[in-house]
């Protein structure tokens, strides 16, 4: 896990810092006339003419002090402040996702497989297969397009409504509920369709298997070995699976936040990588990764703490 | 023949990707118009009998713009798929067949890969890089091979204990020949899977990376940008994101149909 930490500070930095055009660069094209000598200063000020490794070295250890340096942005604020501020918002969007792939997925995947080949397996199979080829961003316009333009049931932009500031405390809160709607439907998508077919999967396996056998001996009630102990073992791996879908939806934030003009960092990423702004670029896709890693180390404890072979080290 | 009747989801997605396929091959003759010919006197028009599919904000063709899309989707899904699988098999021969520092070395490099949400990867490359066809091909091929590394990785590992290799060991085949004819020969088809469905992995990436602007550049058409430029006209024009839209979800949709279709077919015991 540290070796992986490492490797990520790598590679981010390398991404960035192989590819041609620089911030200084990006000034001569702005302004052709500006002289060799402010260019030079310019690389100078950022550390542009230190040896990369020697800039790799002092970003990393800024890095380690939660020192992403300052944003390349007119505002030349702290990367972290201008990360942090923006964090919650997508961390809150994508916990609002994975919610609803569970709560959404799990039960469509148990229900398939109630019947395996009936009616709600085969109907089920076949939105599966839509929700993995959806494009998420033609989705939320075709989402913007009926709820919010045709019906005007939603709105389309933004977290808040305008004026939001004024509303009493529940009114705001419908607002923002109201905001998140269409976003939150768009990010879980894939992941619904992705949880539900691995929870069938795993209720079919689970049904299939010696101990259901031998419950079913004993005499138990059939809704109590499909709905309590059938699904219990089927439940385990969704809990992994759900840890490895946190890259997905942070990437995926980045399409979501910018057609729904959504203040996170998503739209912040988009943002920077349009105006080369390397330390937020930088930052963010080190963050994106840290918060992959914590997710999947989530994953794996909640794993231990579910499963009680994993937790009395019984399991390999 | 008998694979296709006994899947008949492959098959359709097999005739999906097909009819996609040609297509894109044949875009000079099936389009009506020509795909970037701005007419002034025809903007924004809805589906008729001259436009199909209706004109866009400059009066083209969308549906001339949309089989010329196909191209680019394809071309993208297929080269970027092909530089995961050139860089990803040979890494996960390697890894399988050598193990030691050599495995953990490069599943370590696939592990920091795969941490990285993706798409921020991608976005970072390609914004220093300038937007390009060819720059979104390499770089989504760049960040995708971890998946068929691993597989190829796991398949060497049980072939690596089987008789015939064993037996070419034996008789001092090199290590080259060894795994050139014998053991990377033996994993095509979970290769052939993976890359059906990397494919699709692909072209979607490519549409949300034109749709964000910053994979294939106007006036070339592809779905991706075609939705970005009709998303602002979205409240009259329908016609403008509905059937880019559509193209890119049949097209995904195939290509996953036709894959999974195939897993089952390799590997019959697999439950699904």
């Amino acid at each position: 896990m540290p070796l992986v930490l490492l490797g990520i500070t790598a590679v981010s930095f390398a991404v960035v810092h192989l590819a041609p055009g620089d911030p200084a660069a990006v000034a001569v094209q702005m302004n052709p006339r500006i002289t060799p000598e402010a260019v030079e200063k310019l690389r100078a000020y950022y550390g542009l003419d230190q040896p990369l490794w020697k800039q790799y070295l002092i970003w990393l250890d800024k890095l380690v002090h939660l020192d992403f340096g300052e944003s390349f942005a007119p505002d030349h604020r702290p990367v972290w402040d201008k990360i942090a501020e923006r964090l919650p918002i997508t961390i809150g969007i994508n916990l609002l996702a994975m919610l609803l792939i569970f709560v959404l997925g799990v039960p469509i995947g148990v229900a398939a497989a109630a019947r395996p080949q009936g009616w709600l397996d085969r109907a089920t199979t076949v939105l599966v297969f839509v929700g993995f080829a959806m494009p998420s961003f033609w989705l939320a316009l075709l989402l913007m397009q009926w709820l919010g333009v045709h019906l005007k049931l939603l709105p389309i932009s933004g977290l808040h409504a305008l004026g939001a500031a004024s509303m009493p405390a529940w009114e705001r809160a419908v607002d923002l509920a109201r905001h998140l709607v269409m976003p939150v439907l768009v990010a879980a998508v894939g992941g619904v369709a992705g949880i539900s077919r691995f929870m069938r999967t795993g209720m079919l396996e689970a049904l299939a298997a010696d101990y259901t056998r031998t419950m079913r001996a004993f005499g138990a009630p059939e809704w109590r070995v499909r709905y309590v102990y059938a699904l219990k073992n089927a439940l385990l791996p969704i809990i992994t699976i759900l840890g490895l879908s946190v890259p997905g939806l942070i990437g995926g934030s980045v399409i979501v936040e910018q057609v729904f003009s959504i203040p996170g960092m998503g739209l912040l990423f988009y943002q920077a990588v349009l105006m080369r702004d390397y330390p937020v670029v930088m930052g963010i896709t080190v963050i994106g990764a840290v918060l992959t890693l914590v997710g999947n180390l989530l994953a794996d404890l909640a794993y231990a703490w579910a499963d009680p072979r994993v937790r009395k080290g019984l399991a390999a | 023949m008998s694979f296709l009747r006994a899947h008949p989801l492959a098959a359709i997605g097999a005739l999906i990707v097909a009819l996609v396929v040609l297509v894109a091959i044949l875009a000079p003759w099936l389009a009506p118009y020509d795909p970037n010919a701005i007419d002034a006197k025809a903007v924004l028009l809805p589906p008729s009998q001259a436009h199909p599919l209706g004109t866009d904000a400059l009066g083209r063709d969308v549906l001339s713009r949309l089989i010329y899309g196909a191209r680019v989707s394809l071309l993208v899904g297929f080269v970027a798929t092909g530089v995961a699988v050139a860089l990803g098999a040979p890494l996960g021969l390697a890894a399988g067949y050598f193990g030691g520092r050599v495995d953990a070395a490069i599943m370590r490099l696939a592990d920091v890969m795969l941490s990285f949400p993706s798409l921020f990867l991608i976005l970072a490359v390609i914004a220093f890089l300038e937007p390009s066809i060819w720059n979104v091909m390499i770089v989504i091929g760049l960040t995708s091979w971890m998946g068929v590394a691993r597989l190829v990785r796991a398949e060497i590992l049980s072939l690596k204990a089987r008789e015939f290799v064993l037996a070419a060991e034996a008789l001092g085949i090199s290590t080259w020949r060894l795994m050139a004819v014998h053991l990377l020969p033996n994993a095509a088809g979970p290769l052939l899977v993976a890359t059906v469905l990397g494919v699709a992995g692909a072209v979607l990436v490519e549409s949300g990376l034109s749709f964000l602007g910053l994979g294939v550049q106007p006036p070339t058409p592809s779905w991706g940008n075609m939705l970005a430029e009709g998303k602002d006209y979205i409240a009259f024009a329908w016609w403008l994101t509905s059937f880019p839209g559509l193209a890119i979800l049949i097209t995904v949709l195939g290509l996953n149909l036709l894959g999974e279709g195939l897993r089952d077919w390799l590997d019959p015991k697999a439950k699904r």
